[in-house]
């Protein structure tokens, strides 16, 4: 068949009764289903809140408990008995490890919690206020902000000391500053769309926008972020009790325990006493960064920008 | 487009002094008094009392706070309460080793890390796009000590090369023995900066790639090299400078771990030490050191924004 | 390829093309479905279609291109004899900015940014070696004077963000001129502009296409700018070609029902004289004297001024029409009523009482009576709740309805925007562009308002599904007596459809009444400009309007908001110079409160 002659008139056949709708737009995406990196992801985390939570039933010996108390000797390599070997102080390694899992993850889920809370609450709260009330939490938000995590944590555990409370809290506040940037900017987008301009024109009251119109809309990101969000509050805290600021022995965590059996690398017999520890946050944050990398990517990504 | 530089030039004074003021107030609100903790439990408190005039402790706090501030500016950061000896003493034995692995790692790992960032947004889905994402994805959230652990397992375990923690002073020496000096620290910062860089250089460029302007070029047929030389970087090197600034920002705190794995002396240890100790005239002076390079850091990047910027390059 | 002097007679032909979208799944969707058609040389042939019919996925086969996640499944593109579709990108480069150019919807998008003007425009000639710079330069400026563009010869050193839209739009088919192609594909190129500045540029084009001698494929929605420019036509509907033809044939004696419906949605402008002026009615909403602006500069006066002393009444039952171009203040007037904005100076009143100025103050009676329906249908409804809840929720707030009375209520309210019952349980994602607007609408209605006020509210609409929500306003207000104020930038729309008509520019009203008394004259000058700028499907009329004195007047200044005088006076053809653009204009009245701002007297403005 040749393309027709240019002057001609063509129909094309019709059936009389068929209208021509409006074409649809564009079908919805599909709900998420995780893809191969995220079922690793998926089941890695898992595992290390299981371990969080039922570790020390879990633990074949106590967290200061020595396995071998008639054999002293630190960093001995694995063994009947000592699967994963014993550190510095001579105790299983594997105990150690699933005791400081409740803590470590514990203590980070814990200020993340609190960290939401806060920092949702105000930056939602600034979002719907006025702009002298977003002016006035902005600017203190953004003061803190412009510090390093790090150098916040050190002042506020060389003013108090470390103790667990005070590692939540401190964590909780400092990423609270993230939490409320990013709540404030969600909040703002939805608060110029025209759902929300045609709520206030019907005149209904902030908490109803607040809690109908806004928070409906924010939920989704929020929640992706706030695994993103644990991520770095492990690796704040981990970092802290590294320095030796942050849990303090012979509570077993993970940050320390890397610190206290450090001299492993030069002159133990195993190296498992200091590598166990940090492939343990290493494979829980990498983990977790799995899965909110494969939630954004279904997303759009959208969110790894806002990063 | 000056004015706005300038204005966040001046955002930029504020936040460092909002800054202090954190830090000195963070620092006042240690219990236990300073001169208490100098002069030991033991001390009269005459003995106490007159220390903490000479020490100006007994003046209104704004004016404690007036006097630390114009003495910082002066360089002039206090005496140690640890160990009596003036703090710029103290700095000046450290501060080159901070001062050798930060810029060595910036100088190094940036252009290595924007060079790859690039280059996988030039084949987005590729083979190798996939495996440096999948690694940046996974370093990005592996922490400092895990890779230093790494890096000394392969390289000094394995290969019996150097030692696991830093030996010796690094004084006089060149450039390149610099580097296999500080190897492992240098190594472990540039894969910690290198997996952001290279997650966020190549969103960057990837963002531009996908604009309709860059459809029009391929449309007017122009060669693949120039599309992305001359019309995507033109465009993507705001945001990557930003990125650059903030990654550069982020070595703050990986400096700290490093230095206290590697077990070399250097600002980080030192502030790790006087948090141990108390020190709290140590904390402020380091505290202000640390916060005011991140702040400046992160203005460059704030700048190098707008400075991108073509809309307020060219105001019409 | 190279060029030779020699063009073939067919510079492209589509057989049979068929283009799909792949998805992850494997499985292929087809969005062209076997089209065929041909470009000869020198004739403009025209895709027309809405949205989905697949027109934009066509034009691009013609540079052998298809957007990402679409792929060449069937048939041949044939450009210049070579077939191109499922070529590598390598293997189109020569022919792509030397045999065949692009036009794209947006030129502000489509303008890289950091790069002047001039080095975009001359780039496909010279990185594919056909011309020098020099030659390349020389040809640019050629083309900036053809297209009647400002300042020719320094206009290439700006930055694309230092110009205007209309100019941006021209200096894109300047970009694809320069490289002297046998075939221009144009996607939607006036689309985007404002009715005045489409004119310009169509016409622009039309003769530049003329000199230039290249065949071209015009893609758009529009029929009536389709007759204009056009040889050839090529109507579209969900990736099939529906009818083919010469232009005239097409509109003269359409034969497919869809081309059909097509014709029938345009709104030509009703023939004014003599038409029949309703009674006056009670008003429903009154604004007296009003100034509204943004900000709050250091005198107390707003900062930027968009609203100066408006005077509109919207009496009950009745349909006022706000006309005016992108700018004009017109959402702002909308935004005034409905006490988003107080307004700076003046009063609001309803039913005859004065109405609070700010949203906060407002009685919940006051809110009920004033409804406000959006432009963009998507935005205007919360994506996380179901339509029961969108429509349900103003029941409960005004009426206190609940329960089993609500949900008979939803589906009434369904009813009368003629959406079936089972929507109730929707979310507005599952739903079309025209289904959202009529969701919108039923929630307006559900409060059961005396004035509602639509901005815009077809304007992102197809052509037939316009025309339908069109029909339903006009339904809905005959079944409750609710008075709409219609916001649009298309007089036509507006035209056939209010009893008056409110003509803003730049912040003011420059003619206000009954629609007969607007359209007919003696006219404000620049509601004449604007009539002479909707287009008229019928061929021939581009020529006959840009040889009116009132298009003459109208070619490319720009709309300017005055601190004093007669904003529209730089533009005016009939402007008193040391009066227009120094006094504020009388306001002149004329038969049935027909009312023009302007200097000049109702005898001189006829």
């Amino acid at each position: 068949m040749s393309a027709p002659d240019h002057h001609e008139h063509i129909v094309a056949p019709f059936d009389a009764s068929v209208s021509f709708d409006e074409l649809p737009d564009a079908p919805p995406s599909q709900a998420y289903w995780p893809s191969a990196t995220g079922w690793i992801g998926i089941a890695i985390t898992c595992f290390w809140f299981l371990i969080a939570i039922f570790g020390p039933w879990l633990a074949p010996y106590g967290e200061n408990d020595l396995p071998f108390p008639d054999d002293y000797s630190e960093f001995q390599a694995s063994r009947e008995g000592a699967f994963l070997g014993t550190d510095v102080e001579d105790r299983d390694v594997m105990s150690r490890i699933m005791y400081g899992a409740g803590r470590t993850i514990g203590i980070a889920f814990a200020a993340t919690l609190l960290a939401y809370f806060v920092g949702v609450v105000m930056g939602i709260g600034a979002a719907v206020s006025g702009p002298r009330v977003d002016m006035v939490l902005s600017r203190i938000n953004d003061a803190f902000l412009s510090l390093p995590t790090i150098m916040l944590g050190l002042v506020v555990v060389a003013a108090v000391g470390s103790s667990i409370p005070v590692l939540i809290l401190t964590a909780g506040f400092i990423y609270a500053t993230v939490v409320f940037r990013l709540s404030r900017a969600i909040g703002m987008e939805i608060m110029v769309m025209d759902f929300v301009e045609a709520a206030k024109v019907r005149g209904e009251g902030r908490w109803w926008i607040i809690t109908r119109e806004i928070w409906p809309n924010a939920r989704m990101p929020l929640i992706t972020d706030f695994g993103l969000r644990l991520i770095y509050v492990i690796l704040f805290i981990s970092s802290l009790s590294f320095l030796g600021l942050g849990v303090q022995p012979p509570q077993a965590d993970w940050g320390s325990m890397v610190r206290e059996n450090l001299g492993a690398l030069q002159f133990g017999e195993s190296k498992l006493a200091v590598i166990m520890p940090a492939l343990s946050i290493a494979t829980l944050t990498v983990s977790i960064n799995l899965i909110v990398d494969d939630v954004s990517a279904h997303g759009g990504g959208k969110l790894s920008k806002r990063m | 487009m000056y004015g706005l530089i300038l204005r966040r030039l001046g955002i930029g004074v504020i936040t460092v002094l909002a800054v202090s003021i954190i830090i000195f107030i963070g620092t006042k609100i240690l219990p236990g008094d300073a001169a208490q903790i100098r002069l030991g439990q033991n001390a009269t408190p005459e003995n106490v009392k007159a220390f903490r005039e000479r020490l100006g402790l007994d003046l209104p706090l704004y004016q404690q706070y007036l006097n630390w501030l114009f003495a910082f500016v002066r360089g002039d950061f206090g005496v140690s309460l640890a160990s009596d000896v003036p703090i710029s003493s103290l700095i000046a034995d450290r501060y080159l080793n901070t001062v050798y692995v930060s810029v060595l790692t910036a100088i190094i790992g940036v252009p290595i890390s924007l060079a790859l960032g690039i280059l996988a947004a030039m084949f987005p889905g590729s083979l190798y796009d996939r495996v440096l994402t999948f690694i940046s994805v996974s370093l990005v959230a592996a922490p400092e000590f895990f890779t230093a652990t790494l890096l000394v397992l392969v390289f000094v375990t394995f290969l019996g090369w150097g030692n696991a923690v830093v030996v010796g002073s690094a004084e006089g020496k060149g450039f390149f023995e610099l580097i296999v000096h500080f190897a492992l620290p240098i190594t472990t910062l540039c894969f910690v900066i290198a997996s952001q860089l290279i997650r966020m250089s190549r969103a960057a460029v990837l963002n531009v790639m996908s604009s309709p302007y860059i459809e029009m070029a391929i449309l007017k047929g122009v060669p693949r090299r120039r599309i992305i030389l001359r019309h995507a970087l033109l465009n993507a090197i705001g945001p990557i400078v930003n990125v650059v600034a903030l990654n550069l920002a982020y070595l703050v705190t990986g400096v700290v771990v490093v230095e206290v794995y590697f077990g070399y002396p250097g600002l980080a240890t030192l502030i790790v030490q006087a948090v141990q100790t108390r020190d709290f005239v140590l904390i402020q002076g380091l505290g202000m050191i640390f916060c005011m390079t991140y702040v400046i850091l992160m203005l460059i990047a704030d700048i190098a924004a707008i400075a991108s910027n073509p809309r307020l390059r060219h105001p019409k | 390829m190279p060029k030779d002097t020699e063009t073939p007679d067919v510079i492209f032909e589509a057989e049979d093309l068929i283009i799909s979208a792949v998805r992850d799944d494997g499985t292929q969707l087809d969005i062209v479905k076997g089209v065929t058609f041909s470009v000869h040389k020198g004739e403009v042939v025209a895709l027309i279609g809405e949205s989905g019919s697949g027109k934009t996925t066509i034009s691009l086969s013609a540079l052998g291109y298809a957007k990402p996640g679409l792929s060449f499944t069937g048939g041949e593109a044939r450009l210049l004899g070579r077939n191109i579709a499922g070529l590598s990108t390598d293997a189109l480069r020569p022919a792509r900015g030397i045999n065949v150019a692009y036009l794209a919807q947006s030129a502000a998008a489509t303008f890289n940014p950091s790069i002047r003007i001039n080095e975009q425009v001359t780039e496909a000639p010279v990185l594919h070696g056909t011309k020098s710079q020099e030659e390349a330069n020389e040809k640019a400026l050629r083309l900036y004077k053809a297209l009647d563009l400002p300042e020719p010869e320094t206009i290439g050193e700006r930055y694309p963000h230092q110009v205007s839209g209309g100019q941006l739009q021209r200096l894109m088919a300047a970009m694809a001129l320069c490289g002297d192609p046998d075939l221009l594909v144009l996607d939607e190129p006036t689309t985007a502009l404002d009715v005045t500045t489409q004119i310009e540029v169509l016409k622009a084009f039309k003769t530049v296409i003329k000199d230039e001698g290249a065949a071209a494929i015009y893609v758009t929605h529009d029929l009536a700018v389709v007759a204009q420019i056009a040889d050839y036509i090529v109507v579209l509907y969900n990736g099939e070609v529906k009818e083919a033809g010469p232009t005239d044939v097409i509109i003269n004696d359409p034969q497919h029902p869809y081309t059909k419906r097509l014709m029938a949605a345009i709104n030509p402008l009703p023939d004014a004289e003599g038409a029949e002026i309703a009674a006056p009615e009670p008003t429903a909403i009154s604004v007296k004297g009003v100034d509204a602006g943004y900000g709050r500069g250091p005198d107390g006066e707003p900062l930027v001024m968009v609203l100066k002393d408006i005077n509109v009444d919207i009496e009950k039952g009745k349909t006022v029409g706000v006309i005016g171009e992108s700018g004009c203040g017109k959402s702002t007037l909308a935004r005034v009523m409905a006490g988003l904005l107080p307004p700076h100076r003046g009063e609001l009143m309803l039913d005859g009482e004065r109405l609070h100025d700010r949203l906060e103050d407002r009685t919940s009676e006051e809110l009920r009576k004033v409804q406000f329906v959006y432009q963009m249908a998507d935005t205007a409804l919360n994506p996380r709740q179901r339509i029961k809840d969108i429509l349900g929720r103003p029941l409960t707030f005004y009426h206190g309805i609940r329960g089993s009375a609500k949900t008979k209520r939803v589906l009434e309210l369904l009813e009368m925007v003629e959406l079936p019952p089972p929507f109730a349980d929707r979310y507005p994602h599952e739903l079309s562009g025209g289904q959202k607007q009529r969701i919108n609408l039923a929630r307006a209605l559900a409060a059961e308002p005396e004035v509602v006020l639509c901005d815009e509210v077809t304007s992102a609409l197809d052509t037939i599904v316009a025309s339908n929500v069109i029909d339903l306003l006009t339904r809905l207000q005959d079944e409750t007596g609710v008075s709409f104020v219609f916001i649009s930038h298309d007089l036509s729309t507006v035209a056939s459809f209010s009893d008056e008509i409110v003509v803003l520019y730049a912040g003011r009203v420059a003619e206000t009444g009954p629609v007969a008394e607007v359209l007919s004259a003696p006219f404000h000058p620049y509601t004449r400009l604007l009539m002479s700028s909707v287009p008229e499907p019928r061929m021939g009329w581009l020529e006959e309007t840009t040889e009116s004195q009132e298009q003459q007047a109208g070619l490319t200044a720009g709309v300017e908001l005055s601190a004093k005088g007669c904003p529209f006076a730089p533009r005016c053809p009939l402007a008193i110079p040391g009066t227009c653009d120094v006094e504020d204009p009388p306001k002149r009245h004329g038969d049935n409160g027909h009312r023009i701002e302007c200097h000049r007297t109702l005898e001189e403005l006829y």
